[in-house]
């Protein structure tokens, strides 16, 4: 992973003493509420309705097992025991106290990190692809890239006001596991091409991507910018969006609406217009630069392994099995396989760990995984190095922490946002929804049969739970003053993205476990052999579906 | 109260006038005719066709500006409120784009804490918002001493890196 240098440390402890001195003069009056407000949210601290609430960055979703254990530490005595891992590879906790937080970031910058830019209208925290570096459908390793925008965004000093916040996700692979069409800019690599000894990556630059009350595909504006050119055409869309987003409306502010409005052809012109005078400058990267930092993302020293094909040990034990088959994905490596914890156990807030098990996860990725951890978009956990030796006892250790949910990518491993329980902004609680959800399906079989089927829930329109991106979607509205539920179908955020599609009139809380029953029960009669959920939908529409639904 | 980058507390012939009460607040004493910020709407209107100073609003776009930069020794830009941004790109674009060699002078509601950012995009001056305290502004205009990124007055840190 990226290690800091002096100067990578410098700026964080800088910046912490920044915040210290912020926090003390609105303490003592001489900082008023609406500039503290944001400076505080620029280093990732946001006022919920219950308590402050604080976001902590991981650098597109890696944390070392040092790390880890620093955020268990924090949890234990700054909070009350537990994290909650985000849809945007983050971690929040939900009670820290405001005069407290100056030494939260001071323990944070003495394991390298920070909670710089994860709230407020800047460009927040780059996410990327979880399996990074160990994936098999990779084209290029997308964490130098992610590192090179992240410090590029960091304290960018023409780029902290902008209209709205911004969000860049990075993708290397086939498969699109960072959802790089739903963002603000989404950056693709597209294929390596090479001149004599010289190897250059080429990308695709989408912009204008997103979720929330307006939810749009972020359409191509740039093919084939060779990477030398990254960061100066990402400041040419940062500029045009800077000076032309709209500032008269919350809901109007974000980039996707200003590229609908100019159309993505005119959006990209007047993007290409800017980059014209910044393209080759001084900021474009270097050779030496891109050098360093792939450097910092050298692969392990993996063993010299085959694959297993049965594991002799564990072949009868049918809970393995289950995991297996569900919870690990393939590595480039023989004889290793990618992990997957999913933080989904049933009356559990999904993305919710404990101290004590995030300390367990720091030692089980010492022991099995090059002492690093991922933290995944569907709020779960990776450990992307692992032996296929290990797995057993690795699966073992997991059980006995209540961390071995088989369901990864099944319909009880949900995305969910904190809700009404936690958030100021809700309409309608989304917790005990996906707690209901999992308590109707709770027959392991049945949810292997049913296969890879994603529910996202959001507690309002803005959307952090990616209803629109799930196989269904569930969205919090008011109804006159009650919690009610809007139910989409139909939506994905991989790479054959989708917005799903409104069935209809909502739902009261208790009538959703019941509606799922009736969505999955039309797969189930309509699948033909090997559909998934989604290929069904997109097969027979939203017709059949809603006359199950409202009959 | 202005100051300048290096933390100076100066003096400046050149004062913003307050025609149309567009700039809350911010209006002084015009001292001569050829001394005073103009608005960029006058300028464009071609009623002050002698203005060698003027001052843009977060709309005007700077590219309009461009036909009168070789006469121009101030442009201010003015920050409506502290989270608009848009004077920094306009800042920016006027030193990188037009290697304009005036003075930029930051008016309107410029707080201390974020004079280091406004000096990073090639502001010269800052006329700060009421209420500021002084001793802390220029404090803070001491910024940080490294940028990740190309900045108007900076290579960027990876340059630096390599030089190392
Ligand atoms: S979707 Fe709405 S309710 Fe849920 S966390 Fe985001 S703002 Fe809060």
């Amino acid at each position: 992973m990226y290690i800091y240098d002096a100067y990578d440390q410098k700026m964080v402890d800088e910046r912490v003493a920044q915040y210290r001195d912020q926090t003390n003069r609105y303490l003592a009056g001489k900082l008023d509420e609406d500039e503290f407000k944001q400076l505080r949210l620029r280093n990732g601290l946001y006022i919920q309705r219950l308590a402050p609430m604080l976001r902590i960055a991981i650098p597109y979703g890696i944390l070392s097992s040092v790390q880890l254990r620093k955020l268990a530490h924090l949890a234990r005595y700054y909070d009350r025991g537990y994290g909650h891992f985000t849809t945007r590879q983050n971690i929040q906790f939900n009670w820290p106290k405001l005069e407290e937080v100056p030494d939260i970031l001071e323990e944070l910058a003495s394991v390298q990190m920070h909670a710089i830019q994860t709230s407020g209208n800047c460009i927040r925290n780059v996410t990327s692809d979880q399996y990074a570096g160990a994936a098999r459908d990779e084209i290029a390793d997308s964490r130098p890239w992610a590192e090179l925008i992240r410090q590029w965004s960091t304290f960018h000093p023409e780029f902290n006001w902008l209209p709205r916040k911004f969000k860049i996700a990075v993708t290397g692979a086939a498969q699109d596991r960072a959802a790089v069409q739903v963002h603000d800019i989404g950056v693709r690599i597209v294929r390596q091409e090479s001149a004599g000894k010289d190897e250059k990556l080429i990308f695709d630059i989408l912009a204008g991507g997103g979720l929330g009350r307006t939810p749009v595909l972020g359409p191509v504006i740039k093919q084939g910018l060779e990477e030398q050119h990254l960061l100066t055409y990402l400041e040419a869309i940062l500029r045009v969006y800077n000076r032309y987003g709209r500032r008269d409306n919350l809901y109007k502010a974000r980039i996707k609406i200003l590229v609908r409005a100019m159309t993505p052809e005119v959006f990209a012109a007047e993007v290409a217009t800017e980059w014209a005078n910044l393209k080759d400058g001084r900021g474009t990267l270097t050779k030496a630069e891109i050098e360093r930092v792939k450097g910092c993302f050298t692969l392990p020293a993996y063993e010299s392994l085959e694959d297993i094909v049965v594991l002799q040990r564990a072949k009868d034990d049918a809970g393995f099995s289950a995991w297996r088959k569900q919870n690990i994905k393939p590595h480039r490596m023989p004889g290793y396989s990618i992990v997957n914890l999913a933080l989904k156990a049933t009356a559990v807030a999904p993305g919710d760990v404990t101290d004590e098990q995030m300390d367990l996860i720091a030692d089980l990725a010492d022991k099995y995984s090059c002492s690093e951890v991922r933290v995944t978009h569907e709020q779960n956990l990776t450990l992307a190095d692992v032996r296929q030796k290990d797995l057993h006892d690795l699966w073992q250790a997991l059980t006995a922490a209540d961390l071995a949910s088989p369901n990864l990518g099944l319909l009880t491993d949900m995305i969910c946002c904190p809700g009404g329980d936690y958030c100021s902004l809700a309409n309608a609680k989304s917790i005990p929804v996906a707690e209901a959800i999992q308590r109707q399906f709770d027959d392991l079989n049945l949810l292997h049969d049913l296969g890879e089927l994603s529910i996202n829930i959001s507690g309002c329109m803005n959307a952090c739970g990616h209803h629109h991106v799930g196989n269904i979607g569930i969205l919090g509205v008011d109804k006159k003053g009650a919690e009610y539920y809007q139910v989409s179908i139909g939506g994905s955020g991989r790479e054959d993205a989708a917005l799903a599609q409104i069935l209809g009139p909502s739902f009261a809380q208790n009538d959703i476990p019941r509606i799922i029953q009736t969505l999955v029960a039309v797969y189930l009669e309509r699948r033909e052999a090997g559909e998934r959920f989604i290929d069904t939908f997109r097969r027979i529409g939203i017709e059949p579906y809603k006359t199950a639904v409202y009959a | 109260m202005l100051l300048s980058n290096d933390g100076e507390i100066i003096k400046s012939e050149f004062y913003v006038v307050n025609e149309d009460d567009a700039l809350p607040g911010r209006g002084q004493e015009a001292q001569s005719v050829s001394k005073r910020i103009v608005s960029f709407k006058t300028l464009l209107n071609a009623t002050e066709v002698s203005a060698t100073a003027v001052w843009l609003d977060v709309d005007d776009k700077v590219e309009a500006a461009a036909p009168y930069l070789p006469r121009l020794e101030v442009i201010a830009l003015n920050f409506p409120t502290f989270n608009d941004g848009r004077g920094y790109s306009s800042a920016n674009i006027l030193r990188s784009r037009y290697a304009f060699a005036g003075e930029i002078r930051a008016i309107g509601d410029v707080r201390v804490d974020q004079l280091e950012q406004m000096l990073r995009c090639g502001f010269d001056t800052f006329e700060l918002a009421d209420g500021q305290v002084i001793e802390l502004a220029i404090r803070l205009l001491k910024g940080f001493p490294f940028s990740y990124q190309k900045t108007s007055d900076r290579m960027p840190l990876f340059h630096q890196r390599s030089a190392d």
